[in-house]
């Protein structure tokens, strides 16, 4: 298995640039995940590691070999395709041995690779059906299949979930899971669907216009947001936003928000602009009964376990998470305020959060 | 009212139009081809006789006269011969003839066979190269170059019959099989690159990333992943492209004379005492039918799914 450098990727479509300069380390074993909405470059990333498109500049390197310019078929990779792209005209055995024949294995080696992995995604019943005759389930199990019949250094993988439906999909979530630590693999999977990319992954890598923003764990990566884009793409519904209307000081730890005062962790750095904004996540709001934010309820989403409320206030529209037995109705003036102190206040001039107390 | 039927569904009155349109429209076409195969089977007095004679005696002097060369002779030596070994022989012994020789039809079909099938090959082999080049690359003024291809059959081919002529003798390629297969694969290329370049299109690139990521090369690639899953398309395109070459018959006169002659321009040229051999041009033709109407049903399957391929996405 293998360790994976990117080194100022750099990709360009004529006049359109698909990934700017970016640096990301795959580190052996890992399941990393390359998450962002569409059009982030994260695919065209993936598709340079495989070798699917050539750098416009930068290197990639697979266990310290530069591979970057390299054909695909030179580096040792595996790659599961969205659709999955299984050979409508051959079997299921055919399918998984295909990978195999380029690589000169006597016929009886050739069966028992694919048996065993056959046997590792339990499709060894299957392996004279047609393509064409499989559920999308055992399709996704063919293509994981064919990927690691011949125990590839790397498995990259293109949304390979994003064609099932809903409930099977949490299935297979936890099944790649269990496959990537039984084979220790290393694994990069590119998605869009959050969840998928919290449920699984290792290490994600935040994507937006080209640029990693941010590679860390699922955990740091929700609590910590680096930008203002991180804080408010991952999370659902994703941060409120309070524009702050003040300088913000290194060591500073309370900030004027309407009539009252805030306190936020002591900050580290300060900023230059006037116009920042204060981060909170829905859960860490709760309703009190006085001395808190005065609002209007403007929505009430009902979520099962939890109710999503959206307050309209003198501050702008602001995402409350509250329990589900939480009586409220539209309209209704309520108050309400921060659960604990781990706001992030995030510099306007550029979007990024500021180092404090509780950031670092 | 029948409620079990969904209104999507054609009713017994649009059915049975259907049905009635379709048998006449069969006559019609089948009439000129079973009057053929007809002729072929009758005597030459019965195929020239008036009123024509719709019953009649079956017999296989046409394609006995299209297979034989024979000449007349005279009674008493018919006589002095040794009694005819074959029943071809007697027939045409009864008719007071000897046969000398093959005729030039075996040849002639054979030539066909060849060029057909050959220029069928190259027509499908380097349309489905070049289309796949233009479906996948990026290639300089990719649209022109496709208007160009198109507009190659913009005029009938034998409107350039003059310079293509010319340009035949100077290479040496007037009556060869080979100066016969280029022309044929030339004008169909541009039907078969067209063709194929929309079934390529509908096939994702996955397959062949897929592949190429599995050690494969592109050309590798193309070969076990591509093709086979424009088999659709290739065999379409194949029919489309051998109906043509087979049935070519205007630069066949022009370019063939001994060597390369096709059957389109021999069988009409079948003389025989006194006029035209009409069953043995009805034997040469129905001879003729055979191959494509084999090649055709062969690949029938696929060629109503090629003819309404992309018309509705699936």
């Amino acid at each position: 298995m293998a360790e994976i450098e990117i080194k100022n990727l750099h990709k360009s479509f004529g006049e359109f640039v698909a990934v700017k300069n970016s640096n990301l380390i795959i580190e052996n074993k890992e399941f990393f995940v390359l998450l962002g909405p569409s059009g982030c470059g994260k695919t065209t990333t993936l598709r340079m590691i495989a070798g699917l498109e050539l750098p416009t500049s930068g290197n990639i390197y697979l266990d310290k070999e530069d591979v970057g310019y390299l054909r695909a078929s030179q580096r040792d990779i595996a790659f599961v395709f969205q659709l999955f792209a299984l050979y409508p005209h051959m079997n299921v055995r055919n399918n998984l041995a295909f990978p195999l024949k380029m690589q000169k294995l006597s016929r009886s080696e050739v069966d028992a690779k694919v048996l065993e992995a056959a046997k590792l995604l339990r499709i060894d019943h299957l392996l004279k059906s047609k393509v064409s005759s499989l559920a999308g389930g055992d399709r996704q199990r063919v293509a994981l299949g064919r990927a690691l019949v011949r125990r590839p250094k790397a498995f990259l993988m293109d949304e390979p979930l994003g064609t099932l439906d809903a409930e099977f999909r949490e299935l297979m979530c936890l099944e790649l899971r269990k496959l990537h630590d039984d084979i220790d693999a290393t694994t990069v999977y590119v998605t869009h669907d959050q969840q998928e990319a919290m449920s699984m992954a290792d290490r994600i890598a935040v994507m937006n216009e080209g640029v990693v923003l941010q590679a860390d764990s699922p955990k740091v990566i929700y609590n910590k947001p680096k930008t203002k884009f991180v804080a408010n793409f991952i999370g659902s519904p994703g941060m409120n936003f309070i524009p702050i209307k003040e300088k913000i000081s290194p060591s500073q730890s309370s900030i004027k928000l309407l009539d009252s005062s805030l306190n936020i962790p002591e900050q580290k750095e300060g900023t230059d602009s006037n116009e920042n904004f204060l981060g909170v996540r829905p859960e860490n709001l709760k309703l009190v009964s006085e001395n808190g934010v005065k609002g209007n309820v403007f929505g009430v989403e009902y979520l099962g376990s939890r109710k999503i409320l959206t307050i309209e206030t003198q501050l702008g529209n602001i995402k409350i998470r509250v329990d589900s037995d939480t009586q409220v109705n539209i309209n209704e003036q309520i108050q309400f305020d921060t659960l604990n102190n781990n706001q992030i206040i995030f510099d306007g001039s550029n979007d990024k959060a500021l180092q404090s107390e509780f950031m670092s | 009212m029948d409620t079990s039927r969904s209104p999507l569904e054609a009713t017994g009155f649009s059915r049975k139009l259907a049905a009635t349109i379709i048998i006449v429209y069969m006559i019609v076409t089948l009439i000129p081809i079973t009057w053929m195969v007809a002729t072929s089977f009758k005597s030459v007095d019965s195929a020239i006789s008036y009123p024509p004679e719709v019953f009649f005696e079956p017999s296989l002097e046409g394609y006995v006269n299209l297979f034989t060369n024979r000449s007349r002779q005279p009674k008493d030596y018919l006589d002095s011969l040794p009694p005819p070994d074959t029943w071809y022989e007697e027939l045409v012994r009864s008719r007071e003839m000897v046969i000398t020789g093959p005729s030039k039809f075996l040849p002639r079909y054979s030539n066909s066979l060849i060029i057909g099938f050959g220029a069928t090959f190259f027509s499908v082999f380097l349309g489905s190269l070049a289309a796949y080049a233009l479906s996948r690359f990026k290639v300089p003024l990719k649209d022109d170059l496709l208007f160009f291809i198109l507009s190659t059959r913009m005029f009938p081919p034998i409107a350039v019959a003059v310079p293509i002529f010319i340009m035949y003798r100077k290479l040496g390629l007037g009556d060869t099989h080979v100066g016969m297969i280029i022309l044929y694969t030339v004008v169909n290329l541009s039907l078969s690159v067209w063709l194929l370049k929309g079934f390529m299109d509908e096939i994702p690139r996955e397959y062949e990333e897929a592949a190429m990521i599995d050690g494969y090369s592109r050309m590798q690639a193309f070969f076990k992943v591509v093709l086979p899953q424009a088999t659709t398309g290739i065999a379409a395109t194949a029919i489309f492209c051998m109906i043509f070459s087979w049935n070519e018959y205007a630069f066949a006169v022009l370019l063939t004379q001994f060597n390369a002659q096709t059957a389109p321009p021999f069988i009409p040229t079948i003389i025989g005492e006194g006029g035209l051999d009409w069953p043995a041009i009805g034997a040469g033709t129905t001879l003729f039918l055979i191959p494509v109407m084999i090649f055709t049903v062969v690949l029938r399957k696929h060629l109503l799914r090629g003819i309404t391929f992309g018309a509705v996405r699936k």
